[in-house]
C-alpha cells in the first residue's frame, strides 16, 4: 500500500438524505454512501409517518375505519376508499348496484388522473423542469374542484361507502366532468412539448433505473412501475372490480424498464383514464346508489322520518309508572335534558330536549314514549296524553324498529360472518390489497394493508446503485412514492 | 496662499489629480447605486417573467403590481437572524460571502456603459474580468468548506469544478473577438465593432457567441447548469447553511454576476452602446437615442434569455455537464480560434 493511501484512508462519504429534504416526497430517509458522486449503497428508512392505521382499523367497526384509508395515500384518497370498500363488500358478501359501480369507476379514474398529475409535476420539478409543475397543478386543481362538487371535500373525500356511494351525482356535475374530459386531452401535449422530446429530459431519464421484467416481478413491483418493464399486469383487466369489465381501455406497457418508459406509461394512462371517464358518463345507468342489504348498510333516512323529522313536532315523555330509574336514558341523552335520582322515575326537561330520539331507543322498560304533536305542552298535559310505546300508532312503531337498527349500526357496527378475505385493487400507484380476518364480531380481528409504496421503496436501492446522486432523485420520482401510504 | 510651500505647476497637477479622484468617486457611487437597483429589479423582472410563462402572476401584493417586492425582500433578509452552524470555521465562514460579492462587484468597474462612461478604462479589461470572476470561485469553495456540512461541501466541489471548466470555454470563445478587434480594452472592442462592416461581432463570431452564451449560463450557476445549488438534490448547495444578510450577499452576487455576463456579451458581441450602421442608414432618427439606452436594451434582452431558459428546460446531471464543457464546447472554441486566425491572416 502506498504511503499516501496509508495516511489518508479513502472512504465513501456518508450522506443523510431526508427525512427533511425537498425531493424525498415527504419524510423518506435515505442514507447514501457515495464515492465521489457515484452511489455505492442506499439504505431507505421508513416509518416517520407511521400512524398505526392497521391497528386502528382493528379497534373500529368496518365502516368507521373507512376515513382512515383517506389518510394513507392522500394524493389519491378516492382510489384508496374504493379499494377498502371493494374488500369489505366481498367480506360481507353484498352486491353493489350498477349505478354506484359506474360512479365509483368514474371517480376512481379521476383520482388516477389527479395522482399522475401530481406525480408528473413533482417528478419534473425534481429533474428541474419547473414550468411543468405549475401546468400540472392547474389541471389537478380542476379535478379537486370537481371532487368538491360531488362530496364537498377536495382531498380526504370518503365518498365511496361500503355498499355504494355516499350520494348521487347531479347532472350538472356530469356536464362539467364531461367538459373536463373534452379539454384535458388537449392539455397533455402541453406537458409533452416541454419535456417529452427535450434532450436534457431524455439524458436524465433514458437508461436510468433500468429493471428487467423478471426482476421487477421478483421485487413485487406493481402498477405503472411494473408496466414500464413490459409486464401488462393490471388488476382492472385481470380481476375486474366495479365497472371495469364494462368499459374499454388499454393497458400501456413500456419495453426497456427505465425511468423514461415508466414516464411514458403514465402519460398514456392519462389518456386511457380520460377515456374511461367518458365511457362511464355515457353509460351511466339510473337506479339506486346503495346496496339493499339492511344488515350491512345504513338504511335510507326516510324510514326513520315518522320519528325524527322536526316538522312532526313530537314530544318525548317518561311514563312514571313504567320507569324503573335505571339511568340509561339520562346517560345517553346528548342534550342532558333528563334528570332524576336512582331507582326513582326520571323526568325530561322539555325546553332542553332536541328531539333526537336517543332516549326512545335506549329505554328497555317501555317507559319512554312519544306524544305526537305534543311539542310545547306542559308536563301535566303530556302525562294525560301519554300512552305506553306498545299502544303507539303502527307507523311510529315501524319507524322505531328501523331507528333501533340504525343506532346499533352506528354505535356497534354490523356483525360480520367468520372468515378472511384478500382483495386487491389497482390504485394509481400499483396494487393496493386489503386483507381482513373476521372472527364474527363487529370489528376485524386483523386488518392488513399491502401498500404499493412500501414495496416499491424496497426496490429503491436496486434502482439507484451505480448511478449518480442526481439519479436518486429521478428514481424516487419514478416509483411514485407517497409516504403516508408507505408508513400507514 | 500655498505659493511658498508648493510650486504652481505641482499645485496644478495636484488639483487635477483631486478632480480626477472626485470624478472617479462620483462614478463609483453612481455605478454601485444604480447597479444595485438594477440587481434588485432584475429579481423582480425574473419573477414576473417566469410567473407569466407559468400561467401565474408573480409578485402582486407589495405596491402596485408588486413593484416594491424587491425592497421588502431586502428588508426582510436584513433583519433576519444570522445563524452560525455550531462546527463552522467561523472567520472563513464570515469571509466567504464577502469575497463572492466583492468579486462580482469589482467587475462593474471595467464595463463601459456608454461611450465615455467607465470607471476604469484599462487596457486589459477582458483579462481583468476573467481574473476577478475566477476570484469569485474562492467565495463559493470557501463557503462550502467552512459550513462543515456535507451538502454545502458537495455543492462547493461541484461549483468550483463547473466554474473553472466553463471559464476555459468562455475565455477561448472570446479569443476570436480579441483577434478581430486587436485589443483587450473593452472600449476599443466596441469601437472596432462600430467601424467593422458587420456592426456587431455576433454575426462573424456566431459560433463563439453561442459558446459564450452557454458558458455564461454555466458560469453564473443558472438552469440548466444550476447543479451547485440544485434545489432537489443538494437543497441549496454551497450556501445551504447561510441565513439572513449573508445569504442575501450570495443572492446579490449571483445576480450581479448575471448582469456582468450580460454586459460582457453586449460589449463583446452585440456592439455595446452602438447600433450597427446598416440600421441607422435605414432609420437615421435612431442616432438620437443615447448609447446607454441601447446598452440597457441589449443587456436586458440577454437577461430575459436567461429567464426564458430557466422556465423551459430541466437540469443536467453533473457528469453530463462536464462532458458538454470539455468534449464539445472547448474543442469547438479552439476550432473557432483557428478559423478566425486563418481568415485574419489570409484576408
Amino acid at each position: 500500500m502506498p504511503e499516501v493511501e496509508r495516511i489518508f484512508e479513502t472512504r465513501e462519504l456518508n450522506v443523510n438524505m431526508g427525512p427533511q429534504h425537498p425531493a424525498t416526497h415527504g419524510v423518506l430517509r435515505l442514507v447514501l454512501d457515495i464515492d465521489g458522486e457515484t452511489i455505492v449503497k442506499v439504505t431507505p428508512y421508513v416509518g416517520y409517518l407511521h400512524r398505526g392505521i392497521e391497528k386502528l382499523g382493528e379497534s373500529l367497526s368496518y365502516f368507521q375505519a373507512l376515513p382512515l384509508t383517506d389518510r394513507m395515500d392522500y394524493v389519491s384518497a378516492m382510489a384508496n376508499n374504493i379499494g377498502y370498500c371493494v374488500a369489505v363488500e366481498k367480506l360481507f358478501g353484498i352486491e353493489v348496484p350498477e349505478r354506484a359501480k359506474f360512479i365509483r369507476t368514474m371517480v376512481g379514474e379521476m383520482a388516477r388522473i389527479a395522482n399522475h398529475l401530481l406525480w408528473l409535476a413533482t417528478h419534473a420539478l425534481d429533474i428541474g423542469a419547473m414550468t411543468v409543475f405549475l401546468y400540472c397543478f392547474r389541471e389537478r386543481e380542476w379535478i379537486l374542484e370537481l371532487f368538491e362538487k360531488i362530496c364537498g371535500a377536495r382531498l380526504t373525500v370518503t365518498y365511496p361507502r361500503i355498499g355504494g356511494v355516499r350520494n348521487d351525482v347531479s347532472q350538472e356535475f356530469l356536464d362539467s366532468l364531461y367538459k373536463f374530459t373534452e379539454e384535458f386531452p388537449t392539455r397533455i401535449p402541453e406537458y409533452e412539448t416541454l419535456i417529452d422530446k427535450n434532450r436534457i429530459w431524455l439524458k436524465r431519464t433514458v437508461g436510468i433505473g433500468v429493471i428487467s421484467a423478471e426482476e421487477a416481478i421478483n421485487y413485487g413491483l406493481t402498477g405503472p412501475t411494473l408496466r414500464g418493464s413490459g409486464v401488462p399486469y393490471d388488476i382492472r383487466k385481470h380481476a375486474p372490480y366495479d365497472a371495469y369489465d364494462k368499459v374499454d381501455f388499454e393497458v400501456p406497457v413500456g419495453t426497456k424498464g427505465d425511468t423514461y418508459d415508466r414516464y411514458r406509461c403514465r402519460m398514456m394512462e392519462f389518456r386511457q383514464s380520460n377515456n374511461i371517464i367518458r365511457q362511464c358518463i355515457e353509460k351511466l345507468p339510473s337506479g339506486p346508489i346503495m346496496a339493499n342489504a339492511p344488515k350491512f348498510t345504513l338504511q335510507p333516512k326516510d324510514k326513520m322520518m315518522p320519528i325524527t323529522h322536526p316538522a312532526k313536532e313530537h314530544a318525548f315523555f317518561i311514563v312514571e309508572k313504567a320507569c324503573k330509574g335505571c339511568g340509561m336514558c339520562m346517560r345517553a341523552c346528548p342534550a342532558k335534558a333528563i334528570f332524576g335520582e336512582k331507582k326513582k322515575p326520571h323526568k325530561i326537561k322539555q325546553e332542553l330536549c332536541l328531539g333526537c330520539a336517543t332516549c326512545f331507543v335506549t329505554c328497555k322498560f317501555k317507559a319512554l314514549t312519544i306524544v305526537p304533536g305534543g311539542k310545547g305542552l306542559s308536563d301535566e298535559k303530556l302525562s294525560e296524553l301519554a300512552v305506553t310505546p306498545d299502544k303507539l300508532p303502527e307507523e311510529i312503531k315501524k319507524a322505531q324498529g328501523h331507528l333501533v337498527e340504525h343506532f346499533n349500526y352506528v354505535k356497534k357496527g354490523p356483525r360480520v360472518p367468520d372468515g378472511d378475505v384478500y382483495v386487491a385493487t389497482e390504485v394509481p400507484k400499483g396494487e393496493l390489497g386489503f386483507y381482513f380476518v373476521s372472527d364474527g364480531s363487529e370489528k376485524p380481528y386483523r386488518m392488513r394493508v399491502r401498500s404499493p409504496s412500501f414495496i416499491h421503496t424496497s426496490a429503491l436501492p436496486r434502482l439507484c446503485i451505480g448511478h449518480l446522486v442526481a439519479d436518486v432523485i429521478a428514481n424516487i420520482g419514478t416509483i411514485d412514492l407517497v409516504l403516508g401510504e408507505c408508513d400507514r | 496662499m500655498f505659493e511658498n510651500i508648493i510650486r504652481p505647476e505641482a499645485l496644478d497637477a495636484l488639483t487635477k489629480f483631486g478632480i480626477n479622484v472626485g470624478i472617479a468617486l462620483i462614478k463609483i457611487v453612481v455605478v454601485l447605486g444604480i447597479g444595485l437597483l438594477h440587481v434588485a429589479y432584475a429579481t423582480y423582472f425574473e419573477r414576473k417573467v417566469i410567473g407569466h410563462m407559468q400561467v401565474r402572476l408573480g409578485p402582486m401584493r407589495v405596491g402596485p403590481h408588486g413593484l416594491l417586492q424587491p425592497i421588502a425582500d431586502g428588508l426582510k433578509l436584513f433583519f433576519k437572524e444570522d445563524i452560525l452552524p455550531a462546527n463552522a470555521d467561523k472567520p472563513v465562514f464570515y469571509l466567504a460571502p464577502v469575497i463572492f460579492m466583492a468579486a462580482a462587484m469589482v467587475n462593474l468597474s471595467v464595463i463601459p456603459f456608454a461611450s465615455n462612461f467607465v470607471i476604469a478604462d484599462i487596457n486589459v479589461g477582458l483579462l481583468f474580468i476573467f481574473a476577478i470572476a475566477g476570484m469569485g470561485v474562492y467565495g463559493i469553495f470557501i463557503s462550502g468548506w467552512a459550513s462543515n456540512s456535507k451538502y454545502a461541501f458537495i455543492g462547493g466541489l461541484r461549483s468550483s469544478a463547473q466554474v473553472l471548466s466553463y471559464e476555459i470555454a468562455m475565455g477561448l470563445s472570446l479569443v476570436g473577438v480579441m483577434i478581430m478587434a486587436g485589443s483587450l480594452n473593452l472600449i476599443d472592442i466596441v469601437k472596432a465593432q462600430r467601424d467593422s462592416i458587420y456592426g456587431m461581432y455576433a454575426i462573424p463570431q456566431i459560433v463563439a457567441f453561442v459558446i459564450f452564451t452557454i458558458a455564461a449560463v454555466a458560469e453564473t450557476n443558472r438552469t440548466p447548469f444550476d447543479l451547485p445549488e440544485a434545489e432537489s438534490e443538494l437543497v441549496a448547495g454551497y450556501f445551504v447553511e447561510y441565513s439572513g444578510f449573508r445569504f442575501a450577499l450570495f443572492f446579490l452576487g449571483e445576480y450581479i454576476a448575471m448582469i456582468i455576463m450580460a454586459s460582457l456579451a453586449t460589449v463583446c458581441f452585440l456592439g455595446g452602446w452602438t447600433i450597427p450602421w446598416y440600421i441607422t442608414k435605414v432609420l437615421p432618427f435612431l442616432k438620437l437615442v443615447p448609447g446607454i439606452i441601447w446598452f440597457l436594451i441589449k443587456v436586458y434582452a440577454f437577461i430575459f434569455f436567461y429567464f426564458w431558459i430557466r422556465a423551459t428546460v430541466p437540469r443536467y446531471r453533473y457528469d453530463q455537464l462536464m462532458a458538454i464543457g470539455w468534449k464539445i464546447l472547448i474543442p469547438v472554441a479552439l476550432a473557432n480560434i483557428v478559423v478566425t486566425g486563418l481568415v485574419k491572416i489570409l484576408l
